[in-house]
């Protein structure tokens, strides 16, 4: 701790290269060792020969690839994580953002309570928010007792996609409030008053004034959103029972039941490549349509 | 200011009795009397978090969540520090590299950590460590400190360091005298947040820990994959506490909006 450099004492210039390094030297050392090395080593043995009888080879195939990417299981689960993570981005574009919008023009102490309550749920463990929703959704649960009560017959909520999607919605929408709400804080009061006292709608002014001006706020929270769901484990677990899998659960399943470790990473590491892959054009495409309505 | 419309409040309630509506029902419901999963009306009881105390896997896994939870945020501390005043205050080469490395937890899915650290700790022999698994913890929450550390030390005067370097201060002194006292709510408020991410970490935690080292939300999420009764819910009514108690711990630290919301 001793060497926090600063101008007053300028040191010379190959020992101010060095004190920087040396400073996050312990941290870049863990995360050499346990980010970068693993992921190198589970790259390496999603390449490896899995035998059911004797366990991970020490020879190279591209049969786990092969499976993951010709195998109608493997595709169906993929489709499925990635509609029910798309459709959860939806959704939390469609409520996250007016919600957001709604808490900003609050007044001023519900405007922070507000937003605390919505933002709270993230400090708690998901376990407990899947449990809370089993609870809510189950054929017993508060949701099926409600509409029994205004007579609509019961409905199988839980273990199916919509419950999924329900309590990814509830897990997620933190993630798209927050950047709204950023964009929001940096919005100018004043050019939507301006908008408003030369006659625009209100609605027009959402269009024209608000929107432009939030949109890179809801792309970045979109793609927050859509990275976690594709990756969600806990809620499939929990709310989607043994038979709804989406990826993060079928890598589980490899790993602890199957045993199958090559095929998991190979199945984790698809995963990641297909995120990144998505995530980057994503932004790509939008960057550039950004560009274009801003001339 | 303008006024929210009354479909704009309407909508607004909604949106905040669904975000409240999974904890309040936990909390409600771990006061029932029953055997099952119900609402309690007429009758209250305090028999399943009598329970829970009993449920002496339960105790253990929350005891080794809280030693974890304290290990692990303490170290990510003592990284991100140090590394949060070198990304903060100087320009060399591969600044924007580690600066990457160091956030990207926060990108890569713990899934993905998960299944990659079990592969390591598997050849080295550390499966069921209490001690590699914290510092996987580690690597996990760094990312929260160092965002926290770079907001505090970017915002902080650095003329006093300045002036006291220039009286003779020596360059540990100035550190722990001047440019520490400032930085310190960014400091402890990462730790609490690292506490708090480590304490909930679920996904990569399933991966990498041993019977004997199983945190509180593997044992629970375990628990509820085959069983369901009221214990669970008591479990979850004291998480839910525990975290309202953090939280206001935070916000007297270093203002809970600041922390969720990031810095202006």
């Amino acid at each position: 701790m001793s060497s926090v450099a600063v101008a007053a004492t300028p040191p010379a210039p190959a020992a101010a290269s060095r004190t920087p390094w040396l400073l996050s030297a312990p941290a870049f050392t863990l995360f050499a060792c346990l980010l970068l090395v693993p992921l190198a080593l589970t790259a390496v043995l999603s390449f490896q020969v899995f035998d059911h009888a004797t366990g991970v080879k020490n020879s190279f195939t591209l049969a786990h690839y092969a499976a993951v990417l010709t195998d109608d299981y493997y595709h169906g689960i993929f489709w499925r994580t990635l509609w029910i993570s798309a459709l959860t981005t939806l959704i939390c574009v469609l409520v996250g953002a007016p919600e957001a919008y709604v808490l900003s023009r609050m007044r001023s102490p519900w405007r922070s309570i507000l937003l605390l309550v919505v933002l709270a749920p993230l400090l708690v463990s998901v376990v407990v928010r899947a449990f809370g929703w089993s609870m809510l959704l189950g054929p017993e649960g508060v949701v099926n007792q409600a509409m029994r009560a205004v007579g609509l017959p019961s409905m199988r909520i839980l273990y199916t996609e919509a419950a999924v999607v329900i309590a990814l919605v509830h897990v997620m929408l933190p993630f798209m409030v927050i950047p709204v709400w950023t964009s929001l804080q940096k919005l100018d009061p004043g050019v939507e008053d301006a908008a408003l006292s030369l006659q625009a709608s209100h609605f027009t002014t959402l269009r024209r004034i608000i929107f432009p001006q939030v949109l890179p706020g809801i792309l970045s929270g979109s793609l927050i959103v859509f990275g976690l769901s594709a990756s969600a484990f806990a809620i499939p677990g929990l709310l989607g029972g043994r038979r709804l899998k989406m990826v993060a659960t079928v890598v589980y399943d490899e790993y602890l039941h199957e045993l199958n470790w090559p095929l998991g990473a190979a199945i984790a590491l698809t995963l990641l490549l297909a995120n990144l892959a998505i995530m980057l054009s994503y932004n790509r495409v939008l960057e550039r349509s950004y560009k274009k309505s801003l001339g | 200011m303008s006024k929210n419309g009354p479909i704009a409040l309407l909508f607004n309630a909604l949106v905040i009795a669904f975000m409240l509506a999974p904890l309040v029902i936990v909390c409600v419901v771990a006061f029932t009397p029953g055997n099952t999963l119900a609402i309690p009306t007429t009758e209250f009881s305090l028999r399943w978090f009598r329970a829970v105390f009993a449920h002496s896997d339960f105790v253990q896994s929350f005891r080794n969540s809280l030693w974890l939870a304290s290990i692990s945020a303490t170290l990510a501390t003592v990284l991100a520090v140090p590394a949060g005043l070198a990304i903060a205050r100087h320009t060399f080469p591969g600044r924007d590299f580690l600066n990457g490395l160091f956030l990207s937890p926060l990108i890569i899915p713990h899934l993905v950590l998960g299944v990659a650290l079990l592969r390591t700790f598997s050849l080295i022999g550390a499966t069921g460590s209490f001690f590699w698994l914290a510092l996987a913890h580690v690597v996990i929450i760094t990312p929260y400190v160092l965002r926290l550390v770079l907001a505090s030390v970017e915002g902080s005067d650095r003329s006093a360091e300045q002036a006291a370097l220039s009286l003779g201060a020596s360059q540990a002194t100035v550190f722990t005298r001047v440019t520490l006292p400032m930085i310190l709510p960014g400091v402890t408020g990462g730790w609490l947040l690292a506490f708090i991410n480590s304490f909930d970490e679920v996904t990569m935690s399933i991966f990498v820990t041993a019977p004997s080292t199983v945190t509180l939300p593997v044992r629970m999420y375990m628990y509820a994959t085959e069983s369901i009764d009221p214990l669970m819910a008591a479990v979850s009514a004291l998480m839910v506490a525990l975290t309202a108690v953090a939280m206001l711990v935070l916000d007297r630290i270093y203002g809970l909006d600041k922390i969720l919301v990031g810095h202006k």
